[in-house]
């Protein structure tokens, strides 16, 4: 089983050889993966565009051309948010995709947003919803259980959408769940935050922040349908941030101690390198890794489990085990999310309620 | 070779395999189903399109397959997928013919961009395109139906597929879906034409699939300059009449119709821009289907001969 979507996204100029059988399975698999719009921009980046055959040619653009809308509607989203809870006074900063689009970082382009993610004060989390709902946010339909749920365990309240422009905003009150065992010092990452030129008054995290969060979601939530384009994401921010400035791999793991993610951080580090080429420096990674207590056994196992996930969701590029494996890490993500008194309740209702079909969180 | 050259076994046993490469206008699907309804409905309303032996690439992998576990058997269902993405929830087996129709409707609509997409039907004659946005249960669908059978070409029944450049619109002449009164009315009106069984009890009512004529078929690789846009309007009793409308409040109106208008951004609009500059714009109210056919034949004969 191949994933030929990293490899493309590697090396665009090998893609000339390329039959078109290849290209079927590849605009498969890169479209599964999310990956379609990016491979589409290192193409075009490269001059090369034009020698792709027509057929997936046609479909590597028109992703592109999506992307370039979603990203000016989560543009004009943010804005928008920005402006409904100015009277609050209350720093509004942006997470993951929107952040990207809103601090203009190379890993928005070519991407595909589900949602705009904002982080509020938790002691003003009310008031928020409530300014939300006056200026046209509606909530999701969504039982009592699955309200609660979100409430009391998760880091959101249950996700809005302006009944006009139908974005999905999901409003966070913390980063990770309130029940995680890691427990990031939330005031810390908001004291590093940076203000945005635009939209005035929103905010992102630092940049060895936004890669720790971005690491820590991909590799502690459980949830790897698109995992190789969070992967990416990840890739591209890392290369583009330490091109910018470079203490950054320093500063990096030095962050990722303070806060207590030295995990997530030997993750990302080792498996862009290992699937993107992502530039980290040996010395960097060692010490993760080291930090981690990423060697050995554990290493060959996470990697056993980690590097089945990291591929285009799509059966072609998926090995054997690759059941086992997500199951596996979706247990490992509970498992650090909550204690094991909330844990196992909450997974045999998940469990019944698939069986008799109804929708879960 | 035409999918109707392959012996009926050969066709069924390339669905339930391999899948069946077929090319409708620009894109070729290659699809998978072993639900004997999509078969018989590919071997009918298909009959005429090129199949291809090899085709290396498709542009949409898409299937209509049977549920698993109890509802096989009980109540049975069956679930559209694009590739590996089944973008509906399952439908009754009865409704697999509609539900591969709409899947691929709703494959092309989410995912192309290399053409400005209008909801509405077109047909051509002498080059010329009408482009006949409506909404559903205006009668587009039946006034399409009828037209192509008297004289004008189909291009498409729910897709106008315009280059960015707003110079052409490509054929993608697929079988046309009537709803509920208009197929005893096509049945009426055109006793030649070939129907798919009727499909009761669908989101849209009863659905039967009108195969669009060999001719329209045959000229896949024609495209047609547009020239009129005509908003149609079925009206009980109604004295047939094209009233003349402005080209703003048509550009409006018609951008409403666009699948894809705001996500080509500035390019939609100049596209459109073009197509409307280009088309004499106008309403249509009608009852009869003979004064249709006569209106349109005057349309047609407006300034014949002009390039």
């Amino acid at each position: 089983m191949t994933d030929m979507v990293a490899a493309a996204l590697r090396a665009p100029e090998s893609l000339s050889e390329r039959s078109l059988e290849d290209w079927d399975l590849l605009v498969r698999q890169a479209r599964a993966a999310g990956l379609l719009a990016r491979l589409c921009l290192r193409l075009e980046a490269a001059g090369l565009i034009d020698r792709v055959p027509e057929g997936p040619r046609d479909h590597l653009v028109s992703a592109r051309v999506l992307t370039d809308k979603q990203g000016r509607d989560v543009r004009w989203e943010a804005r928008c948010v920005v402006e409904a809870l100015r009277p609050l006074g209350i720093p509004v900063l942006f997470l993951k995709g929107a952040a990207y689009v809103v601090a203009d970082l190379p890993a928005a382009a070519g991407r595909l947003f589900s949602d705009v993610d904002v982080l509020v004060p938790r002691d003003r989390i009310d008031a928020v919803e409530e300014t939300l709902a006056r200026n046209g946010w509606a909530g999701s339909d969504m039982n009592d259980y699955d309200q609660q749920y979100y409430r009391r365990w998760t880091h959101q309240i249950p996700p809005m959408a302006h009944i006009r422009r139908q974005v999905t905003l999901d409003v966070h009150h913390t980063i990770v769940p309130q029940t995680a065992r890691i427990r990031l010092a939330s005031d810390s990452l908001l004291e590093a935050a940076r203000p945005l030129d635009w939209p005035r008054g929103g905010m992102v995290l630092a940049p060895t922040d936004m890669v720790l969060h971005s690491a820590t979601h991909l590799f502690n939530e459980g949830e790897f349908d698109r995992a190789l384009r969070d992967l990416s994401d990840l890739d591209v921010l890392m290369r583009h941030f330490a091109a910018a400035d470079a203490g950054f791999w320093t500063a990096l793991v030095d962050r990722a101690a303070a806060l207590d993610l030295v995990r997530p951080a030997a993750y990302a580090l080792r498996y862009t390198r290992a699937v993107f080429d992502t530039p980290v420096p040996d010395d960097t990674l060692d010490w993760a890794c080291r930090g981690a207590g990423l060697f050995g056994g554990r290493r060959t196992l996470m990697d056993l489990l980690f590097k089945r996930m990291l591929v285009p969701n799509h059966a072609s590029s998926r090995n054997p085990g690759h059941g086992l494996a997500q199951w596996l890490l979706y247990v490992r993500s509970h498992h650090i999310r909550m204690p094991l008194h909330i844990l196992l309740p909450h997974l045999a209702r998940k469990a019944w309620r698939r069986q008799v079909g109804e929708d879960t969180v | 070779m035409r999918l109707a050259d392959l012996a009926r076994d050969e066709l069924n046993r390339r669905l339930a395999g391999p899948g069946l490469a077929v090319r409708t206008g620009p894109f070729v699907f290659r699809a998978r189903t072993d639900v004997d309804l999509v078969q018989d409905g590919l071997a009918l309303l298909y009959a005429d399109y090129p199949v291809l032996d090899a085709a290396p690439f498709a542009d949409y992998h898409v299937s209509v397959l049977p549920s698993r576990g109890p509802r096989r058997w009980y109540r049975p269902q069956v679930h559209f997928a694009l590739d590996e993405f089944h973008p509906f929830r399952p439908f009754p087996r009865d409704h697999a013919l509609p539900l591969f129709e709409w899947g691929l409707n709703w494959s092309i609509a989410t995912t192309v961009n290399q053409y400005l997409m209008i909801h509405s039907a077109v047909i051509e004659r002498g080059g010329r395109a009408v482009i006949l946005p409506a909404p559903p249960g205006s009668g587009k669908s039946t006034l399409c139906a009828a037209l192509i059978h008297r004289g004008w070409r189909l291009l498409s029944d729910e897709l106008a597929l315009v280059r960015l450049d707003g110079s052409a619109i490509l054929p993608l002449a697929r079988p046309i879906s009537l709803k509920n009164r208009s197929i005893e009315i096509i049945r009426d009106y055109l006793p030649e034409a070939v129907l798919s069984p009727r499909c009761e009890g669908t989101a849209k009512g009863t659905v039967a699939l009108l195969k669009a004529p060999s001719e329209s078929v045959a000229r896949k690789q024609e495209p047609a300059r547009p020239a009129w846009i005509v908003f149609p309007k079925w009206q009980a009793g109604a004295e047939a009449a094209m009233t003349p409308r402005s080209k703003a409040d048509t550009f409006l109106k018609i951008g409403e119709n666009a699948f894809n208008y705001s996500t080509l951004g500035r390019t939609g609009f100049e596209s459109l821009a073009r197509v409307v500059d280009a088309c004499a714009c106008s309403d249509f109210i009608y009852s009869r289907l003979d004064d249709a056919v006569a209106h349109f034949e005057a349309l047609a004969a407006e300034g014949e001969g002009t390039p």
